[in-house]
């Protein structure tokens, strides 16, 4: 119940939080919402002599759209993705998934960036960051970089981003007009973590599949980005075969592993069912 | 308007009284945040306690180095079985004639055990403290499987075999096996076996009901504050039963138990996690006399699952004959009771397996056996009665289940099962063939009333169509509906079989009136969220007709309330809700020798009327209480004391049997598991009701906390004893979007032999629940084949039973 | 550890107070202010008994840092009591529809009911149950805690009516 003692920074802009993780190693971490980093303080599985609290950084804020990229700050909160104006526009999946998260109290606090930063296979952010084919943009003590959320994810809790770096900001492409898409998540209740989810999406040219974009969620140690699943509807109209094909080629790319929401053939069988929803979904909304 | 302008009804409305929705005075403190919880007690000087806890199931404890924690700024101290050993307080007593260690004494028996205690100045300090203990283990085997245990050479409990190894005498009986317990048998053996083999059809099933745990909003806790100046012991805790404790603590610290004041405060639901006493109230206790300072424990939620006692864990083998018309000829059931590392259940002490024996249920059955054995195990310890009374859940889950195995068999359906063997009204009292005497019942009418208002036939017809379509590919989703029609029994109980610890089981109620006819009462009891100060303020109310609004009614102080045994089982009404009718009635008695004298007439020339006594024959001429009240303390009566109270401690007679009909229909999503409560009826009886508001909000709570046992809540072990489901991300606490709106329902059949006709609700929707959720579940899959599948039904659990029946294609 | 000096609003009142920055808001309310309301049911952020409104917004304050707090506005089940000393709307419904039994989920219920009603002046009954899930309950199975805020919410509504 109780975490273990640090001392608590908070700056005010990117290059004091870089300079100060510089200064103390993998004895420092960031803070950004903190409700996944603070339950493991408390139950002393996460300890570090400096915390670096983001709040206050305005450079991390914010939703924007220019051109045909949204870009979201690492900082924004659950809840402001669901509100956002922009973002339903542009963007609605990203509500759709963010009202799965957790629970209301948790969407007020809980940040985009630590969601999609931690590396935490739980999470539903990443794998929907793959299926968008977003970039993060990341700054360090050498400057800045941008990693593709695809490339991002390397095993649990492991990810492209150096200690020293910092993810700023979240870079997606808007999708075309008449893009379907749907979010579809299975799980015991409110508040836990998806015992199999699925980010949809995709466009349908004259009755054939001309893009496709499918992730899947804490069904491995990282999300999993089925390219073989889209493949498997490329060119074809999406009847039973090619569904079943890409639902196919999704399962067989997933590792899960057992636990309390069950064992390994189950989780499959839900994924292929989840899945199999999200593309009906994704599709009755493609025009 | 004036007395004399009201009528009756109005008199009786302002009462507040019995039958009346009065609403709460408990509310007005509890929704600004100004209750008064054990951890809101703040004392000067008051230290922290926080536990060192063992990783391992089983191990040996080989050394304990407290050195590194004793730096942390803070500290004062770190207690082990060690210190607490000359004041023989390193093992205490349980509620079931075992003992247990308080810290661990040589080795460890579940995960999460108490090792050592640290104490310090602030919860922050204890806690950096509790990690820097250093504890060196010895792992030993583990042992899990209740029935590998029977027979395993690992001896868990070495403190009960002698020096040859073998098992020593329990509290109950003989034991044949280190690791066993009790067997504890009911019924006659000879005689089932008989019937069993002559039946025309029997069915025979496992029906296990998992473990599980009561997980209160708030955990367990305790301020202890020994005042070396008077001698006196105060101890605020979590306590379901503070004059049992205040006993307990007395004769285990051998202070005398008039120095020792023991008091529940507000408590944050207890559901039986609070009746027993936990290693966290003695370390308190003994750190409080050590350091001379109060010290305040109160657990985190991993520790309140993983070590506090958990409930149920009953492997209950069952057989049932019939004819083949459906008649039940008798029923077998051999129970094997996972209990952990030590027997902590909370019976009365002659029911070691509680009064599991009401497994005959609401059916006349003629004919029955129960043999139930304990069995220690590398867990927790326990079990207690989670929103039920002792072992009642398990009993009903029981005979529900195996009601609806024997309509499989009989490829009958299972209402009209049920009907042909309810007990009939004019059978009660009814003598069950496993000893008890039920008092008072009318289930044909309840179980018509439920199946109407559902419009069973429609539902049935239905679901056939719903099947059809399943075989014919056009859904995935099966209907199930779920029966259930339980009988429970509660009051705990008669002295002269029912004690805790030797302490028999009557409750008690203390009423005084203040001469401007306002009125303060004292019970045995003790609320945890049901209401008490509300509900038997009504009681009185109705009795002696003041206003419910003009009486206090206090409990949990042991200084000031009278003795009683505590609240758990469903007891308070039954037992001390007739104490406090009795108390109340005792008043009216003076009360009324009062009126006569004031109205210059013979006591049996006034009558009752409402608030008043009235001269018979002369209505105008009348005394209201209030107006009796101020005379008590004002006249001088011949014959009579001054004041006006008096004091009931009453012992019931018998138990009481409330029961009820419950139906739920739900659908079930063959390819994900998921499960989706459509409807949920519930019909209970429970006698005479006090406050309808009040048993509308126990059923809606009960029902839920069913929901979540049926449905996943459980407490697992992987097989080296690690807890699997130690915090709410597992343990399955239903939230509002999971879970359904109930239709509740009632029919009142008074319970002959209580001075109010109650008997008790607060747990009969935990009780009937839970046998109704699991019901539908295997309903669903009837036609595919299921007999039998063991909760939780979570997800998982049920994909798996659709696919070993072949349902994914 | 060091302490650092906390400054905050607290239900009306600035107040303040020295506390080392792990110190969790929850505990630096009900110890170091003697704010006591919201309580304490777990410590992997599940249950939601700690919650209170913090810069408009529902926050479990036992996965909050009193660090992170510093400055802030926050809001108990305290504050939601009128001047006078009478209960607010909310807190008047949970009484009149049997929204509580033991009360330790209460507080937390009753804050984000707030919040809640804010957000969302009309809820169906869904989104109630929906807004609600952070919260858990064992005493009342939810159905009456539902019943209490549609009925503050008719209420609220009806007197920003008749104030306009």
């Amino acid at each position: 119940m109780i975490p273990a003692g640090f001392e608590y920074h908070r700056p005010s802009d990117i290059a004091s939080a870089v300079s100060i993780l510089q200064e103390h190693g993998d004895e420092a971490r960031v803070i950004a919402g903190g409700h996944s980093l603070i339950p493991m303080m408390k139950l002393r599985m996460a300890d570090m002599g400096h915390l670096i609290d983001l709040q206050d950084i305005d450079a991390l804020k914010g939703i924007s759209l220019m051109g045909d990229t949204v870009t979201i700050g690492a900082m924004v909160t659950q809840h402001e993705l669901i509100t956002s104006a922009t973002l339903a526009n542009a963007v609605p999946i990203i509500k759709e998934a963010a009202l799965l998260i957790a629970d209301p109290q948790v969407r007020y606090v809980g940040t985009v960036g630590g969601n999609v930063a931690n590396g935490d296979p739980g999470n539903d952010m990443p794998g929907l960051m793959q299926c968008l084919n977003a970039s993060y943009e990341l700054s360090g003590p050498d400057g800045t970089r941008t990693v593709a959320a695809r490339d991002f994810y390397e095993a649990a809790y492991f990810t492209a981003r150096d200690d020293e770096e910092i993810l700023t900001r979240i870079h997606i492409p808007v999708p075309a007009a008449g893009t379907g898409y749907a979010y579809e998540k299975q799980k015991r209740k409110i508040g836990d973590y998806a015992t199999a989810a699925s980010a949809v999406m995709l466009r349908v040219v004259d009755g054939v599949c001309a893009e496709a974009s499918i992730a899947m969620t804490n069904l491995a140690d990282t999300p999993v980005f089925a390219e073989a699943a889209s493949a498997a509807l490329y060119g074809r109209a999406l009847d039973d075969a090619a569904i079943g094909d890409a639902v196919s080629a999704a399962v067989e790319a997933t590792d899960p592993v057992a636990d309390n929401r069950g064992p390994v053939e189950f989780k499959k069988h839900v994924a292929s069912v989840i899945l199999r929803r999200a593309i009906d979904r994704a599709a009755s909304r493609a025009s | 308007m004036n007395e004399q302008t009201l009528t009756p009804e109005q008199r009786a409305a302002n009462l507040k009284g019995m039958g009346s929705s009065r609403k709460r005075v408990e509310d007005v403190r509890f929704t600004q945040g100004k209750g008064n919880y054990v951890d809101d007690i703040k004392l000067d000087g008051m230290l922290f306690g926080d536990f060192v806890r063992s990783p391992y199931a089983h191990a040996r404890v080989v050394s304990i180095n407290t050195e590194e924690a004793m730096k942390v700024p803070g500290v004062v101290a770190v207690l082990t079985a060690e210190d607490l050993a000359p004041l023989g307080l390193h093992w205490m007593p349980t509620l079931a004639g075992d003992k247990q260690m308080v810290l661990a004494d040589g080795k460890v028996l579940f995960q999460g055990q108490e090792v050592a205690f640290v104490v310090a100045e602030d919860r922050y300090a204890a806690a950096d403290a509790a990690e820097l203990v250093e504890v060196d283990y010895e792992e030993l085997p583990v042992v899990v499987d209740p029935f590998e245990a029977l027979k395993s050479d690992v001896v868990l409990r070495e403190d009960t075999v002698d020096e040859n190894g073998n098992a020593t005498e329990g509290a109950h009986g003989p034991r044949n096996h280190p690791n066993h317990i009790f067997t504890w048998e009911q019924g006659e053996k000879e005689a089932t076996e008989a019937v069993l083999s002559e039946a025309d059809v029997v069915a025979e099933e496992m029906v296990y009901y998992h473990r599980t745990h009561p997980c209160p909003l708030e955990t367990c806790g305790s301020v202890a504050s020994m005042d070396k100046v008077t001698g006196k012991l105060t101890l605020w805790g979590t306590f379901q039963a503070p004059h049992a404790i205040r006993t307990v603590v007395s004769l285990i610290s051998g202070i005398a138990e008039h120095n020792i004041r023991v008091i529940s405060p507000d408590i944050g639901g207890g559901f039986g996690n609070k009746v027993g006493a936990y290693a966290g109230y003695v370390c308190s206790v003994v750190a409080s006399i050590v350091t001379g300072k109060p010290v305040k424990w109160v657990e985190d939620r991993m520790e309140n699952l993983m070590s506090t006692a958990f409930a149920r864990d009953y492997w209950m083998q069952g057989k049932i004959a019939a004819t083949k018309d459906g008649k039940i000829t008798g029923l077998w059931c051999h129970t094997t009771a996972d209990h952990g590392g030590f027997d902590a259940c909370a019976d009365p002490t002659k029911f070691p397996a509680g009064f599991m024996n009401i497994c005959t249920g609401s059916y006349d059955i003629p004919t029955a056996y129960l043999a139930v054995e304990g069995v220690y195990t590398n867990k927790a310890p326990g079990g207690v009665a989670y929103r039920c009374s002792f072992r009642v859940t398990e009993a009903a889950y029981f005979i529900e289940r195996m009601i609806e195995v024997l309509a499989i068999k009989l490829n009958m359906d299972a209402a009209e099962l049920r009907r042909i063997n309810f007990i009939k009204k004019d059978q009660f009292p009814y003598q069950s063939a496993l000893g008890w005497e039920y008092d008072s019942g009318d289930y044909h009418t309840a179980w018509d009333k439920a199946l109407e208002s559902v419009g069973y036939d429609k539902l049935r017809a239905e679901q056939a169509q719903q099947i059809e379509d399943f075989k014919a590919g056009k859904t995935r989703k099966l209907m199930g509906i779920g029966l259930t029609h339980f009988t429970e029994i509660v009051g705990a109980g008669p002295v002269k079989n029912c004690d805790i610890l030797g302490l028999g089981m009557f409750d008690s109620c203390e009423i005084r009136i203040h001469p401007t006819g306002s009125a303060i009462a004292r019970l045995g009891t003790i609320s945890q969220g049901q209401g008490h100060a509300t509900t038997f303020a009504q009681i009185i109310a109705s009795e002696i007709g003041l206003p419910a609004d003009d009486i206090t009614l206090e409990e949990g102080d042991t200084d000031t309330a009278p003795y009683g045994l505590g609240t758990y089982g469903s007891r308070s009404t039954p037992v001390a809700g007739a104490a406090t009718a009795m108390a109340a009635r005792k008043i009216r008695a003076k009360a009324q020798m009062i009126a006569a004298y004031l109205l210059e007439v013979h006591d049996d020339d006034v009558e009752w009327d409402i608030d008043r006594f009235a001269v018979k024959g002369a209505p105008e001429r009348f005394k209201t209480m209030k107006e009796i009240a101020f005379a008590a303390y004002n006249q001088a009566i011949p014959g009579l004391e001054p004041g006006l109270e008096a004091v009931s401690y009453y012992d019931p007679p018998n138990m009481t049997y409330p029961f009820g009909a419950y139906i739920c229909v739900l659908d079930i999503d063959v390819d994900t598991g998921a499960a989706d409560i459509r409807s949920f009826y519930a019909l209970d009886d429970c006698g005479t009701r006090i406050n309808p508001m009040i048993i509308e909000g126990q059923v809606h709570g009960g029902l839920t906390e069913a929901l979540a046992i049926a449905m996943g809540q459980e407490i697992a072990y992987d097989e080296m004893g690690n807890v699997k489901t130690g915090t709410l991300m597992d343990f399955f606490i239903p939230t509002a979007w999971e879970t359904p709106n109930y239709i509740t329902d009632h029919t009142t059949t008074p319970s002959p032999h209580h001075p109010i006709g109650a008997k008790g609700v607060g747990e009969s929707p935990n009780v009937g629940g839970v046998p109704c959720f699991s019901n539908a579940v295997h309903d669903a899959f009837r036609p595919f084949g299921l007999t039998q599948t063991h909760m939780p039904h979570d997800h998982w659990r049920i994909w798996k039973t659709a696919n070993d029946l072949g349902l994914h294609g | 550890m060091s302490k650092m000096h906390v400054t905050m609003n607290v239900n009306g009142k600035e107040v303040e107070g020295l506390a080392e920055p792990r110190t969790l808001l929850i505990h630096f309310l009900r110890e170091n202010l003697n704010i006591t309301g919201p309580h304490i049911g777990c410590e992997t952020s599940h249950c939601g008994a700690c919650t209170v409104d913090m810069d408009g917004k529902s926050v479990k304050s036992c996965t909050v840092f009193v660090a992170q707090a510093q400055g802030k506005d926050v809001t108990t089940v305290e504050g939601l009591v009128n001047e006078d000393g009478s209960l607010g709307v909310i807190q008047e419904m949970f009484r009149e529809h049997h929204g509580l039994q033991c009360g330790f989920c209460t507080p937390g219920m009753i804050t984000r009911a707030h919040r809640l009603l804010q957000e969302n002046p009309n809820p169906t009954e869904e989104e109630i149950r929906f807004g609600m899930a952070g919260n858990l309950c064992r005493c009342t199975g939810y159905q009456n805690i539902v019943k209490s805020i549609a009925a503050a919410a008719d209420t609220l509504n009806a007197q920003k009516e008749a104030a306009e």
